[in-house]
């Protein structure tokens, strides 16, 4: 009976490979057993080991923090690994209710481009700061697809800080990839589109695809000491659709790849249009020698019109600069800058190994992975061995440049990472599983099946010169049966795979928020000692700020009001207002008086067509509010701070437009013994 | 007083600058919510503690059972205790000049006399801030004061508190000790002289 269960849970696993491959969509079907089987079609068994090595005892702290993109959420989501335990979700392009983020006056400017406000974006891709190839926990950079942005993230109060918009671009996906030393972040652009060469896009017939339609790479210049981005300059590029990119590293330091499809310019049905070319192209840049064109005169200059949003510490504002112009190379010019190799089919990843000297290229309609090698590169553009050109720009030979192929790998290679032990692992959609080969002579080692057809893959340090080659994590596409239903809409799932031995281990499946489409991963010690707790009262700059309870106060100027109020456990100053007309734009500047950790107070206010807003300890936030009818609003803490939270509120009091009843403002009725609290009357 | 005598009372003396270094007293409170621990740091002249905004932490936390806030400026102590200090520095300076013995232990008594002084006065302090409360506090237990322990340990609502002479004491206690070796050594040798010496050459 024993090895009779054994066997049927050996044999499951492949079963449901099989049964991917032949039809995904069937599994949706797949019925339960009678006898109460409570897992998915797949719940297969694990190890005895697996729960200890995840098991994160209660109020121990994880090995790693992980920043799973959030996709069409726009957001970042920040799991401890090896536990899957959310701590945070970082709001980038998307407005975020729970702490207001894009919704009060502070940080609406994050999310102005020159499209207007665009409060949502497609977020695809996390790339962690480096230095010298490794990743160094200063920052996050990730990209907003829909809208061409790239943003940066700062690993010190893991907020949004710097969010630029990136011009001449559509379908920013081929974003954001730092350098070894965060020299720059390079962005690429999916979407070719006519540029009119004055900062927009040209009125132009859809039918002259392949005349009129270009892309794009930027290159973002990164400040190294406090990470502010500038866009340098860009290089148009042939109309393909650019999709995936990496930089190199050691030898391969100075390049950067791209992945292209739609080398045959398709303008329309481009699931069969951009793919009939057998071959299409992996994009080799030298950045350092095209930085080198940009600085000594080779770039011209076009109008452009594009915003850069950025995050001021000291009074914790956005503020948004408008740019006007952009500096741009063209290949043809630049000799020596850019090639292409040609790729099989629509390729979508390409990973360079730690050492530099491979480059891995999934062709996702490919049956094989090719590994190109940097050393053949070199080689084939000092003999020449072109074949022809492409725009101008020199196509290398197949065979000249490539180490090998790994053969039958699986169904639908997507991307790739490596362990940093000679080994890389492969996501495959289509089969729904992980292979793992081994780099030097390209054999498949080790296969594990993932639940269900996973996309990006993600070892620690994985896409750098140093991997951390204990943990894979999977992410999916589909999760179908893995948990409990939630009706029509799922979360997605992610594995997390021990590759630390031969084998592939599965330790533990856990849902994710919206869609991560890549992730990274950094030893928790490299950020947790760096984490600010709460800002010093001291260094707020903010205009409107009372940093202590006397300051606080209500002004009207014409029909706008400010109010600059405190807060404080357990009470609002003022808390008593009065003199609000119907009509009036009333600003509450509510700072946060508290100086200790993790006492945040909220602010809310009946009415107001807004979200609350979240006050960090020694910030400064805004709340706008047009009062439409008269009445007494009440105003209270959104979060439970203290054990009288509950009577932390307040009222306003609004009268007819043109009213007598003077501003007027009061907290308390008589001296209280309460630190600070004075009748602000 | 002989040499040694001399620079023990110079040590006395120096000693107390410890005060100036490192806090008197140390008082620290641990909660459910608060595993890092809060720590009042009584100094000559400051309050302060483990953190920059420690005193407004107290208060907050202390408002809600009546407590009157603590400010460092309430307390005229703080601003000349560093004097009395300065002054038990330079006199014991002096002390160990002149050289005289029974000036030492004048010395010696009078600083034991402060300290105690000191302490009584910490004392009602704990006293006053722990049963002067408001009668509009929002949290009142019939009965219950929140008078913090001079010394040791006491539970006050969810709070353990603890409360320990710090560094900044110990300069007190070595200064009483090095200038009572002074004197007592001082007084010593000068027993042995007379015994050893014959009694015609007293005169």
């Amino acid at each position: 009976m024993e090895t009779l269960i054994n066997k049927l849970r050996n044999v499951a696993p492949k079963a449901a490979l099989l049964m991917a491959v032949a039809a995904g969509a069937a599994l949706q079907g797949c019925s339960r057993s009678e006898s109460g089987d409570r897992g998915g079609a797949t719940a297969s068994a694990l190890s005895s080991d697996a729960a200890s090595a995840v098991y994160v005892a209660p109020g121990k702290h994880d090995e790693l923090y992980s920043f799973l993109s959030g996709g069409f959420n726009g957001q970042v989501s920040v799991y401890g690994l090896p536990s899957g335990r959310l701590l945070k979700i970082i709001p980038v392009f998307s407005q975020h209710a729970e702490n207001g983020y894009g919704y009060n006056e502070e940080t609406k400017a994050m999310l102005q481009t020159s499209h207007g406000f665009v409060p949502w974006d497609d977020l695809h891709h996390p790339k962690l700061s480096r230095s010298n190839g490794t990743t160094d926990g200063r920052w996050l950079f990730v990209n907003g697809n829909n809208t061409p942005r790239v943003a940066r993230v700062d690993l010190t109060t893991f907020e949004t800080v710097e969010i630029m918009e990136i011009p001449n671009s559509a379908g920013n996906h081929c974003s954001p990839y730092p350098t070894n030393n965060n020299e720059y972040v390079i962005a690429g652009t999916r979407f070719s589109v006519p540029l009119d060469m004055k900062g927009g896009t040209s009125d132009v017939s859809l039918e002259d695809y392949e005349k009129e339609f270009r892309g794009s790479i930027s290159f973002i210049k990164i400040d190294q000491e406090k990470g502010d981005m500038d866009l340098d300059f860009q290089i148009l590029v042939p109309g393909f659709d650019y999709d995936l990119a990496n930089g190199g590293k050691g030898p391969s330091e100075d390049w950067v790849f791209f992945t292209t499809y739609n080398s045959e310019k398709s303008g329309t049905l481009k699931e069969i249009g951009a793919s009939q070319n057998d071959k299409d192209y992996l994009a080799a840049i030298n950045w350092k020698l095209a930085a080198k064109y940009a600085k000594e005169g080779k770039a011209r200059e076009m109008p452009a019109n594009y915003y850069h949003n950025k995050m001021d510490k000291g009074t914790h504002t956005a503020k948004s600069t408008v740019k006007k112009k952009v500096r741009y190379l063209l290949p043809e010019d630049c000799p020596g800058m850019m090639y292409l190799l040609p790729a099989p089919k629509s390729p979508h990843g390409i990973d360079v190994d730690p050492s530099g000297e491979f480059m891995v290229v999934s062709g996702k309609l490919a049956s094989a992975i090719p590994v190109f090698s940097f050393a053949k590169m070199q080689d084939a553009i000092k003999n020449k061995k072109f074949d022809g050109e492409k725009n101008g720009i020199p196509v290398l030979q197949y065979e000249s440049v490539l180490k090998g192929e790994v053969k039958e790998p699986g169904l639908g290679p997507l991307h790739t990472e490596f362990d940093g032990k000679g080994n890389a692992y492969t996501s495959m959609f289509v089969s729904s599983e992980v292979v793992k080969w081994k780099l030097n002579d390209l054999k498949v080692m080790d296969r594990i099946p993932v639940y269900y057809s996973v996309g990006h893959l993600m070892i620690p340090g994985g896409d750098t010169k140093e991997p951390y080659g204990k943990y894979l994590v999977a992410m999916n596409k589909i999760t179908k049966d893995r948990y409990l239903p939630t009706g029509p809409e799922l979360a997605h799932s992610a594995q997390l795979i021990d590759i630390s031995g031969d084998k592939m281990k599965l330790l533990l499946d856990f849902p994710t928020v919206a869609e991560p489409h890549y992730a990274q991963a950094i030893k928790a010690d490299l950020v947790a000692p760096k984490s600010v707790k709460f800002h010093k009262l001291d260094e707020n700059k903010h205009p409107q700020a009372a940093k202590k309870e006397s300051e606080a106060s209500v002004t009207r100027k014409g029909n706008v009001v400010h109010a600059k109020m405190t807060s404080i456990r357990s009470h609002f100053t003022p808390d008593n207002i009065e003199g609000v007309q119907v009509g009036d734009t009333v600003y509450f500047h509510v700072t946060n008086l508290e100086q200790d950790w993790d006492v945040p107070h909220g602010f809310a206010v009946m009415g107001a067509n807004t979200s609350e807003t979240l006050i960090m300890p020694g910030a400064t936030q805004t709340l706008k509010w047009v009062p439409k009818k008269a009445g007494v609003y009440p105003m209270y803490c959104t979060d439970f701070c203290s054990a009288l939270h509950q009577e932390m509120q307040g009222y306003v009091r609004v009268s007819p437009k043109g009213s007598n009843v003077p501003i007027k403002f009061s907290t308390g009725k008589k001296k209280q013994n309460i630190p600070g609290v004075a009748s602000t009357k | 007083m002989k040499a040694l005598h001399r620079v023990l009372m110079i040590f006395a003396a120096l000693s107390l600058g410890l005060l100036f270094m490192f806090p008197m007293w140390k008082i620290y409170l641990k909660a459910p919510q608060y595993p890092e621990g809060l720590e009042m740091h009584i100094w000559v002249n400051k309050i302060a503690g483990s953190s920059e905004g420690i005193l407004q932490n107290f208060n907050i936390l202390n408002h809600y059972i009546g407590m009157a806030p603590i400010h460092a400026d309430s307390f005229a102590e703080l601003k000349f205790m560093p004097y009395v200090v300065i002054f038990f520095m330079i006199t014991g300076v002096i002390v160990a000049l002149i050289g005289k013995r029974n000036l030492a232990g004048a010395w010696a008594g009078l600083l034991m006399g402060a300290g105690a002084a000191g302490i009584l006065d910490f004392y009602l302090w704990l006293v006053k801030f722990g049963t002067n409360l408001s009668p509009e506090a929002p949290i009142k237990v019939p009965g219950m004061t929140y008078i913090p322990p001079l010394l040791g340990h006491k539970t006050l609502l969810n709070f353990e508190a603890l409360s320990l002479p710090a560094l900044g004491s110990a300069g007190i206690m070595l200064a009483i000790v090095f200038s009572v070796l002074a004197f007592y050594l001082s007084y010593r040798a000068s027993k042995k002289e007379l015994v050893n010496k014959p009694v015609h050459t007293a005169a």
